[in-house]
């Protein structure tokens, strides 16, 4: 008996814990019940949409510009990037020409866009890692500025509403250009900082060095976008592979993580918001004058057929597959939502975890809520 | 046609196909190949395998209501070649549809094919767990059918409050033929007939 | 894009209040000039008052009189002889002395509580670039009143199935050791309230019997997220205990005494901190004891992240009011205590003649909870394993082997005849040196990995594609 550890092992009755949907660590209304013995989960189930809207169903009724505000209330933290992934499908589905300055301003704001979702996702990992919010406030400083930025050009900071089938719909106004470039100066060296006080700090590394690791081929087979597909070292990003607006002309490096674990993904999205202040630069420096938008009729007919627009959003590949049948309205939208299918494998990563661990993993996939249940 | 730039032609995948799986094929054209219902986990095995297609992983999948019958969408793409495939499957029963699941062959499928039986109502065989997953259990319908709660069965078109003129820029006045007026022409206008 | 300058527009009115934010020095310079010259006079007044006492002092003319305000444990005295003068015999003074006492650390205590929360949220604020409560009385300054009264109106929920009495019962017997546990803390040479020879075993059994009320908290809350709060808490104290225990025990082989008083007044008359000695016990005395009361980096008991409050999630009302100035009394406690083992107490090597010592014991402790609260704006959370790997496999090895170690320089330093500087500070040196290697090299064969230490960032990708381009980059093909 004495030293055999198999016999000393205890047992104990699984019980049920419920996470969410107030929980501070589900970033949103999004529950998971869990299965738990001790501290360790055995089984997760994940029960989304409570902000079900049925936004695909709502709009078949609504023209395609109608539609640009939805995009926003579904991924709320990119607004930006998902106004673009509707737009870039109707302008191919209905053959619409974009003039070039409207591109440079869309691929300005969706890299803003995809500093300040970084920053926010960045900064709530860390906070789930049980660094009281500090890290997370000093993130929302960089946020702040780029969602004044917004609110400059298009009067909103959360859903901007900016795209538009053809361009953009505002000329940023002339004070805009100096903040802008104010901030890109400032830029790298917060994120210098932020590596600085976090990469080498040992309790966040003891915290999410292999932990939640996702090999290469689970990411792709499980359809992981984004940086979760890149912080399993895979080297995939729609602005390489697929360079839609003006980004075939922009510079820049995709980073990818070495072991697919929580820490990997974090790094690599403090490294893609140094490519992207990188990118706007570029933008900066390349931007044409001209229209910044074509003119479209108000109510857009396409042509009956079906297309699949999709752009590298922050938290991944965001399509859209909109199907015509020649009348104003799409046929069938379909919303790919990274957030939703990013979750695919959190079951897998979750059993055996620690519940803390499992917290961390989570907060490295990156969600958001109304995304996920649209 | 409005085709990606990075989307394989529908018949060249058909050819394929057709020569590894005979008789797999149903339609197929520049933009999409259709396979058999039955037979879509076979030709997604068999995609996901090839060295040619080497469709690794499943971007999207959706459904879509064409009244008689639905077409179940799969985006597959593969990362190395850089390429999509679009892979549709026709189930033609509206009463009990069902199909294969692609679960076994890609783990993303998931929360997607529970989301497109939520929506939809359309089964796929073989998943592991196949439950509603945005509304609740027993709620009656599933809401992205054509035939659900439609237009003057209780739901006001967002298109009845499409603006008539662009008060900025009056010289936009758009014809008003073009634009649904009364409420008796929506469903004639958009909603009924289903694309070519 | 124009090329003229053209003007920044002001930033949202918050964002440039945070931005204009200055020091904690410019709020006091906004202060009305009336405040301004009260607070001058004060000061001025103050040091007059100390100076004309260290004369009085220095003069000989005032040694241990119960006029001597440096001691107010002088004045008890004089109270206790008159009263026993009385002949009512000795439960009079006892009582009398003993309300005195209780009354005086209970309201040092209320009174710090309600600076202390708002020290606290203001110094988090800063430390978070935020402004921090500062629309309640003047700098925000009653904001912790009104909390107070705000948790007092809320109604008292008791969850279905809860164990009504043991549910009842944890609020108020987590506080009983808290207060209990400054019962022995000396503030001056005679003002101690319980001068008792075990204080050191006292203060360190008192402060374990908090885990009781914390258990029962989160068994009879009917709850998950407090059981297993409770059960964190549980299992962090028990571990936690063994590294404090012994981290004080080598305390008390230097000073020879378990009577708090004592190694306070054996720090004073060497002229020594005990954390210029010991650096090793008083990081493990550090570390363990946020581990004790629950702060950051080991507030796993509460971590908001996983279980929302841990053993306190259904108290609702003044009872989670109180387990919260449970939390914040206690991280002034373990300043204090801290303060009185590693810090010299109430001694500043010669200040106390001229400062009364018990002022200089509350700015120790005070720096103490400054501390905690540095941490909490800074460090993220440990997890329980780790925790617990670090206690077992870290702390009490190396506890055990610093005990050894000082167990010998303590029998050096009883027959070393030499001078007490040249004795302790060969000492310091040696135990320094000592704590930073022994610490590496225990890190090491425990098994701590270099990659937590060098963590790779991420790799920069020369193609894009899926596996096949993984493999290749990663093989570095």
């Amino acid at each position: 008996m004495v030293g055999d550890g198999a016999s000393m092992t205890t047992s104990a009755e699984p019980y049920v814990l419920n996470i969410g949907p107030q929980h501070p660590s589900t970033h949103g209304v999004f529950r998971i019940r869990v299965v738990m013995d001790g501290e360790r989960i055995q089984d997760l189930d994940m029960i989304v949409g409570y902000l079900h809207r049925s936004m695909e169903k709502l709009a078949e009724e609504r023209t395609y510009t109608q539609n640009i505000p939805f995009t926003d209330r579904a991924d709320y933290l990119a607004a930006m990037s998902s106004n673009l992934g509707l737009c870039l499908a109707a302008e191919r589905l209905a053959d619409v020409e974009v003039p070039e300055r409207a591109s440079y301003l869309r691929v300005i704001f969706a890299e803003l866009q995809r500093i300040a979702s970084h920053a926010m996702a960045n900064g709530t990992l860390v906070s789930d890692a049980g660094a009281w919010q500090t890290p997370l406030l000093y993130m929302f400083r960089e946020r702040e500025k780029i969602l004044d930025l917004f609110e400059m050009t298009c009067g909103a900071r959360l859903t901007t509403n900016y795209m538009r089938i053809g361009g953009v719909a505002f000329e940023p106004p002339p004070e805009f250009w100096p903040a802008l470039e104010e901030l890109v100066d400032e830029l790298p060296d917060r994120i210098s900082e932020y590596e600085e006080l976090l990469t080498q700090n040992e309790i966040f590394v003891a915290r999410t060095r292999n932990v939640g690791i996702i090999s290469a081929e689970d990411a792709i087979n499980g359809s992981l976008v984004g940086p979760a597909l890149r912080g399993s070292g895979v080297p995939w990003d729609l602005r390489k592979a697929e360079p839609y607006c003006v980004y075939d002309r922009m510079e820049f490096d995709v980073p990818i993580g070495r072991t697919g674990d929580v820490y990997d993904r974090f790094m690599c999205r403090l490294a893609e918001t140094r490519e992207s202040t990188k990118i706007i630069r570029q933008a900066i420096e390349g931007i044409p004058d001209g229209p910044h938008k074509t003119d479209i009729p108000l109510a857009l007919r396409p042509p009956p057929g079906e297309v699949y627009g999709r752009v590298e959003g922050p938290r991944g590949e965001v399509g859209f597959y909109l199907v015509s049948d020649g009348g104003p309205a799409p046929y069938r939208f379909h919303l790919r939502a990274p957030s939703l299918i990013n979750l695919s494998l959190l079951r897998e990563l979750a059993r055996g975890a620690s519940l803390s661990d499992a917290v961390v993993t989570l907060g490295s996939i990156d969600i958001v809520v109304g995304e996920i249940d649209r | 046609m409005p085709a990606g730039p990075t989307q394989l032609a529908g018949q060249r995948v058909a050819e394929a196909l057709d020569r590894a799986l005979p008789g797999i094929v149903t339609v197929s054209n520049d933009e999409w190949v259709e396979v058999a219902p039955a037979r879509v986990d076979e030709a997604l095995h068999w995609l996901h395998d090839s060295e040619e297609f080497d469709a690794a992983q499943l971007s999207s999948l959706c459904a879509v209501d064409y009244h008689d019958h639905f077409a179940v969408v799969y985006h597959l793409q593969s990362l190395d070649l850089n390429h999509q495939i679009v892979l549709k499957a026709r189930v033609s029963d509206h009463e009990e549809p069902a199909l294969p699941s692609s679960y076994p062959i890609y783990k993303g499928a998931l929360l997607q094919e529970r989301e497109v039986y939520d929506l939809m109502g359309i089964r796929f065989e073989g998943h592991p767990d196949l439950r509603r997953i945005f509304l609740w259990d027993g709620f009656p319908g599933h809401p992205l059918r054509k035939d659900f709660m439609g237009i003057g069965q209780g739901l006001t078109s967002g298109l009845r409050r499409f603006p008539f003129e662009d008060k900025a820029n009056p010289d936009r006045q758009l014809n008003r033929d073009n634009l649904i007026g009364d409420e008796q022409d929506v469903p004639s206008e958009w909603s009924g007939t289903a694309p070519a | 894009m124009s090329d003229q300058p053209v003007p920044r527009r002001p930033a949202t009115p918050m964002a440039q209040q945070i931005l204009d934010r200055g020091s904690l020095l410019d709020d006091a310079k906004r202060l009305p000039s009336g405040v301004k010259a009260a607070g001058a006079v004060f000061a001025l007044g103050f040091l007059a008052v100390n100076v004309a006492i260290a004369y009085i002092v220095i003069d000989g003319r005032l040694d241990g009189h119960w006029y001597d305000f440096r001691d107010l444990g002088n004045a008890i005295a004089q109270l206790r002889t008159e009263l026993d003068d009385t002949g009512t015999g000795p439960w009079l003074s006892y009582w009398v002395t003993g309300l005195i006492g209780g009354v005086a650390i209970l309201s040092f205590l209320g009174g710090f509580l309600l600076i202390g929360s708002w020290i606290e949220r203001r110094l988090l604020a800063r430390f978070q670039i935020r402004m921090g409560p500062n629309r309640v009385g003047p700098f925000g300054l009653l904001q912790p009143l009104a909390d107070a009264l705000k948790l007092m109106q809320k109604e008292v929920l008791i969850p279905i199935g809860a164990d009504r009495l043991l549910f009842f019962l944890p609020p108020i017997l987590v506080f009983i050791p808290a207060m209990l546990a400054w019962g022995p803390v000396p503030w001056a040479p005679n003002m101690a309230y319980l001068d008792i020879n075990v204080g050191l075993l006292y203060v360190i059994s008192i402060t374990s019997l908090s885990v009781l009320a914390i258990w029962m908290a989160g068994w009879s809350s009917n709850n998950h997220y407090a059981l297993l709060g409770a059960m964190r808490t549980v299992a962090m104290m028990v571990s936690y205990e063994i590294p404090i225990s012994l981290s004080l025990l080598v305390v008390v082989l230097l000073t020879g005494s378990l009577n708090l008083n004592e190694i306070v007044a054996w720090q004073g008359s060497h002229n020594v901190w005990m954390a210029f000695l010991l650096p090793f016990s008083m990081f493990t005395f550090f570390f363990s004891s946020t581990a004790e009361i629950n702060r950051t980096p080991n507030d796993i008991a509460e971590a908001e992240s996983e279980i929302v409050a841990g053993f306190h999630t259904e108290y609702s009302g003044m009872k989670a009011g109180l387990f919260l100035a449970v939390e914040l009394g206690n991280a002034l406690l373990v300043g204090a205590l801290f303060a009185t083992f590693f810090l010299g107490g109430y001694t500043m090597f010669g200040l106390e003649e001229w400062v009364p010592p018990y002022l200089i014991l509350a700015v120790k402790a005070t720096t103490g909870y400054f501390f905690f609260i540095w941490l909490r704006g800074t460090l993220p959370r440990f997890r329980i394993d780790q925790l617990m790997t670090f206690a077992w496999k870290y702390l009490i090895p190396l506890s055990i082997a610093n005990v050894l170690i000082v167990a010998v320089e303590a029998t050096i330093a009883a027959r070393w005849e030499a001078e007490g500087i040249v004795i302790y500070g060969s000492f310091a040196l040696v135990n320094l040196a000592l704590t930073v290697y022994a610490v590496r090299a225990w890190a090491r064969v425990i098994g701590y990995s270099a990659e937590l230490e060098h963590p790779e960032g991420p790799r920069t990708a020369d193609r894009i594609g899926g596996l096949k381009a993984a493999r290749q980059i990663r093989t570095g093909a």
